[in-house]
């Protein structure tokens, strides 16, 4: 094999005993749990990357005594099924996840939301949970975890969606602010975190921050889990330290004609094989959740675009109409402009489209849809129109 | 004798009468019945004291909360992106050549119903697809015709 300059890790489907890490975890105060975490650098895993010990802190600086912990084990972004994979193989550590930060904001209650697609994972769950529930006890940690499940709808991935979703109402999302610190599910303060950032908070409280903090990059701290697919020999989990550029995951996993990458799912970015080397997959780069999938020559990145677009077109919830609308016209925009029917300079409007639904659109779907939209069409534009 | 409503109040006995109890109770409906009727929706409104518009309304916006009849087994085959290029279509001609129904359809015998969904997290393993929750992955046509037939056989 070529020599890529990866650094493969192996710290999220580490085994550890889960209740040495909760002892741990509970001999320490609220605060030092928090500074741990902050100091560690690490970023939301969901993709949005926002810093996992602040919203901790914002939670904890809460008043009010109903707090909860809500995982967010909704991943629907296509390309992405790591966490599917997490749970699968090592749910207790989501479980401690959980406990510790509740232990860190004072909460007593924790939910994981679990997508309808992963309801045959369940069984299995809740009996691990069971086992979890036996272990808080033992430490004394007054604590407990119930299961949500969502029923086939990608917005709810966005978190106030998921609160929505949660209380039994249609999963659309609110009006930020207030943030879900401060009024999360059922209006209580609330860190919603993903299925891997709770995973990783416990190789943090296990390992220590310094040694976390020495992988990755000053934007991108750590490691992350990569969920590969599309044209590649070596489809599936990896993880890798933060801090390589596309080219060096390309040598790793591409088929040898690699001509684009799309990092982040349909509401992610496309690199075509001329800015491979430039850019770096992390914060200061092309930010993900995890979702890469490779395209080789044979593909037609029009059909591509047109298959993410129908995506949000169906999973888009209707509530806004720049999303709504948005959505709709960019699909038919590039119909058109592929039958002939309009002058390819129209994919000028369908550009100025995406950027008005990028700042007008309610939640991170409508403003999301743009960044494969715009990278596909700027990079693959003869594609689009012959 | 066993009705809907007998159905809907054990439900409600295992997941409350609170509005955060209803997605839980369409859920367990669904698993029974394949589908919500009309009668079941207004039995989960008079149970949980809300409107059935309410009721009907949170159902429609979840694609697995169906409220058209559905066959006892779901076959939801994933057309996103990767389970597109790793060739989706002949899983799904295969599958309609079978049952004789085209994708939106139930057979006459109510046994099975033909969907595509969006992406269900198996890209590493496209193409794929669910029937009721159980995931097969890797599917090849003749795959689906083992799949199919142990489906038909029970």
């Amino acid at each position: 094999m070529i020599q890529t300059g990866l650094n493969k890790v192996d710290l999220i489907f580490e085994q550890v005993n889960p209740k040495d890490v909760l002892k741990k975890a509970y001999e320490m105060t609220s605060e030092e749990i928090i500074k741990q975490i902050l100091e560690s650098g690490l970023k939301g895993r969901g993709g949005a990357g926002f810093p996992t010990g602040l919203k901790w802190k914002y939670t904890a600086a809460e008043k009010d005594p109903e707090k909860y912990i809500v995982c967010n084990a909704d991943e629907g972004e296509p390309g992405t099924f790591k966490d599917r994979e997490i749970l699968d193989r090592v749910a207790y550590k989501v479980y401690a996840g959980m406990a510790i930060a509740g232990m860190a904001i004072g909460a007593k209650k924790g939910i994981v939301y679990l997508r309808g697609e992963y309801k045959f994972l369940l069984p299995k769950l809740q009996r691990e949970l069971d086992i979890f529930h036996k272990l808080l006890s033992e430490v004394g940690f007054d604590f407990r975890i119930s299961y949500r499940l969502g029923s086939g709808a990608y917005i709810c991935g966005e978190e106030s969606a998921l609160f929505e979703s949660i209380q039994g109402e249609r999963g659309e999302p609110r009006n930020k602010p207030p943030y879900p610190t401060t009024s999360g599910v059922f209006f209580k303060p609330t860190s919603i975190n993903n299925v891997e950032t709770l995973v990783t908070a416990v190789t943090i409280i296990h390992h220590g921050a310094e040694v976390y903090n020495q992988l990755g990059t000053k934007d991108s701290r750590g490691s992350k889990v990569f969920s590969v697919s599309g044209d590649t020999p070596i489809p599936g989990i990896y993880e890798l330290e933060l801090g390589m550029t596309v080219q060096q995951f390309v040598n790793e996993f591409g088929d040898g004609d690699t001509k684009a990458v799309q990092v982040g799912g349909a509401s992610g970015f496309c690199v075509p094989r001329k800015k491979f080397a430039e850019t770096i997959i992390g914060f200061e780069g092309v930010p993900t959740g995890g979702s890469m999938k490779l395209f080789n020559s044979s593909r037609s990145m029009y059909n591509v675009l047109h298959n993410y677009l129908e995506f949000f077109v169906e999973e888009s919830c209707g509530q806004c109409t720049p999303c709504r609308v948005g959505c709709q016209q960019l699909l038919k925009g590039i119909e058109k402009v592929k039958k002939g029917e309009v002058k390819s300079t129209y994919l000028n409007e369908l550009m100025k489209l995406a950027d008005t639904m990028k700042l007008a659109s309610k939640c991170g779907l409508g403003q999301s849809v743009g960044n494969a939209f715009k990278t596909i069409v700027e990079n693959f534009r003869e594609e689009i129109i012959y | 004798m066993y009705s809907v409503g007998n159905l809907v109040k054990e439900l409600a006995e295992k997941y409350g009468r609170e509005r955060d109890s209803l997605i839980p109770i369409l859920q367990g409906i669904v698993e029974r019945h394949n589908y919500l009727t009309d009668e079941a929706m207004v039995e989960v409104a008079k149970e949980l004291d809300i409107s059935a518009a309410e009721v009907y309304g949170t159902a429609s916006f979840y694609t697995f909360l169906d409220t058209e009849p559905r066959g006892k087994y779901v076959i939801r085959v994933c057309k996103t992106i990767t389970c597109m290029m790793k060739g989706k279509n002949e899983i799904l001609q295969t599958l309609e050549d079978m049952l004789k129904i085209k994708v939106g359809e139930t057979t006459p015998d109510k046994m099975f119903s033909l969907l595509e969904t969006n992406c269900i997290g198996w890209c590493h393993k496209a193409p794929a697809m669910l029937i009721n929750e159980i995931p097969y992955t890797e599917l090849t046509p003749e795959k689906v015709v083992e799949i199919l037939k142990s489906y038909m056989k029970k």
